[in-house]
């Protein structure tokens, strides 16, 4: 298997050889810091570009067509719009919490995208509490939004902050559980520990019915995080406008939006890692040269298409739900998911001590 | 790690941590005040990855930026007005305030000073060491020795009764 990490290995020694330990580690910081944010702000791109596509073909229209061969560049073109784009300056805002939300709500969504394994070694960071990290740097995001809701001074604004928060803190419980449950499965909650087990089965085989229970909730309770599809009262349009970032305009809009995309892509990447095995090629204990064949595929290759699969997952179900209403969407998680998830982990527990 | 980059990374957090901390009770706006709190709180979880204590960060930060702020926020949502400004305070309690501030920092001072610590001279415990988080489940949940299974049921009970008033007080009769 081609890992990236022979890469950067030898960008590690390089420095090494040239500069003293402290200098060279200060220059990983940097370049670690620089590809991160690239990837993200790419990756952020071609998810516009996806969604806007994948949504047309839906309603069965063409999307986006002019800029480049099938529109491939329609969302740089964009890019360069929002970055040219006027910070309007708004009368009667706090204006210091209405600038802090928009980075909290980036920044949340960056620390989590750092751990997210995408290849052997291609992880910024690795705690022995992943999972964990995972879900307690996520949660800063809510306090972003319901700050933006606030300090914009705006009623249509407020409503909106208070539907995520309740929206957000209710589907977070769920996405927990079942993400616990998969813990209970491998023993450890250090994601690339995680991914190395899952060589010979995949979690979601491994671990059967309760694993795949706790997928499908995963999925649900995932998608309601990311104030998007049939789970988007927050921003509900018909009703308020546009919901928490009514009144952010030009790139701190831009930092909402980007946010969102990736979050939805982040979902999708801890589902592959805890579920569908990472990086980890397809392997069938037994039939020795289909593992061979499937090992030729790198294994960031497999990464992306598990994501991009939960990230269609994601966008079909988006554009073929109608929208919930809010004690619906109360009553989905408090009285369906998370009783079920309660359970899950029973069974799960059952499954680990007596049929594992 | 190098010991510079270390040092440099300790007194800008300890920087942040103090400015915030008097930016949290000197705030105008409830609002603000609040934010502020996050802020140092977030500082703090920073002091614990320093000490690599990976978890209690993770559980600093989602305990009170998860919990606790989105509480006070929800809160300030529900009871305060926009244009609402918190009232100064009478110039005998900042009097008070910092009486009691000196007085804190002169008692963590004689601690830290008196206290020995067990591992200071031990140099095996120095390093990027991290604790498996198996260790800390171990001794959350065990019965034995330095281990605290009664602690925990105990806690639980006690947020169960929580739960349990919370719903008898917001239900409909």
């Amino acid at each position: 298997m081609f890992h990236l990490q022979t890469v950067t290995q030898w960008i590690d020694e390089f420095l090494r050889t040239y500069l003293t330990d402290g200098w060279a580690l200060f220059i990983e910081f940097i370049l670690i810091g620089v590809v991160i944010l690239a990837v993200y702000a790419v990756l952020a791109l071609i998810l516009i570009y996806v969604e806007r596509k994948i949504c047309a073909f839906f309603q069965c229209r063409l999307g986006p067509t002019r800029v480049g061969p099938f529109g491939i560049f329609q969302s740089v073109a964009d890019m360069v719009k929002i970055l040219l784009k006027e910070l309007i300056k708004i009368n009667r805002v706090d204006p210091r919490l209405f600038r802090l939300a928009a980075y909290l709500v980036i920044i949340a969504s960056i620390c989590t995208f750092g751990a997210i394994p995408f290849d052997k070694g291609i992880q910024a960071i690795d705690f022995n509490i992943g999972v964990f990290y995972l879900l307690a740097v996520s949660s800063l995001g809510v306090v972003g939004i319901l700050l933006a809701g606030w300090a914009s001074n705006n009623k249509y604004t407020m409503i909106g902050a208070m539907r995520s928060g309740a929206q957000l803190i209710s589907y977070e419980l769920s996405c927990g559980l079942s993400l616990m449950t998969i813990v209970m499965l491998s023993g450890t909650m250090q994601l690339s520990t995680i991914v190395e087990q899952q060589a010979y089965a995949w979690n979601i085989f491994r671990g059967g019915i309760p694993a795949i229970i706790a997928f499908v909730i995963y999925l649900i309770a995932g998608h309601a995080e990311t104030n998007r599809g049939p789970f988007d009262l927050p921003e509900a349009e018909s009703e308020l406008t546009a919901g928490y970032h009514t009144e952010y305009s030009g790139i701190q809009f831009g930092f909402f939006y980007l946010a969102e995309y990736l979050n939805m892509f982040i979902i999708a990447a801890i589902a592959t890692t805890l579920f569908l095995g990472g990086w980890m090629p397809l392997h069938i204990p037994g039939w020795d040269g289909f593992n061979q064949v499937m090992d030729f595929i790198p294994p960031v290759l497999w990464f992306f298409a598990k994501a991009f699969i939960c990230v269609f997952l994601a966008l079909w179900v988006r554009w073929t739900m109608p929208r919930l209403r809010i004690d619906q969407l109360l009553n989905l998680e408090w009285k369906i998911l998370m009783p079920v998830s309660l359970l899950n982990i029973v069974l799960m527990a059952i499954w680990v001590i007596w049929i594992i | 790690m190098d010991p510079i980059i270390n040092l440099i990374l300790f007194v800008c957090l300890g920087i942040a941590s103090i400015v915030l901390s008097v930016l949290a009770v000197s705030a105008k706006r409830l609002m603000r005040a609040a934010t502020y709190l996050l802020l140092v709180l977030i500082c703090t979880a920073g002091f614990y990855l320093f000490l690599n204590y990976h978890f209690l960060a993770a559980v600093q930060v989602s305990v009170y930026a998860g919990g606790v702020v989105i509480l006070f926020l929800f809160a300030i949502f529900l009871t305060s007005n926009e244009n609402d400004v918190l009232r100064r305070h009478q110039a005998g309690r900042y009097l008070w305030g910092a009486l009691a501030a000196l007085g804190g920092i002169a008692v963590t001072t004689f601690a830290l000073v008196k206290h020995q610590f067990i591992y200071g001279d031990n140099q095996s415990m120095v390093g990027d060491q991290e604790i498996d988080m198996k260790v800390i489940g171990e001794a959350l949940m065990g019965t034995e020795k330095y281990q605290y299974l009664l602690p925990f049921e105990v806690l639980s009970i006690l947020l169960l009764a929580a739960i349990i008033g919370g719903i008898l007080i917001a239900r409909k009769r």
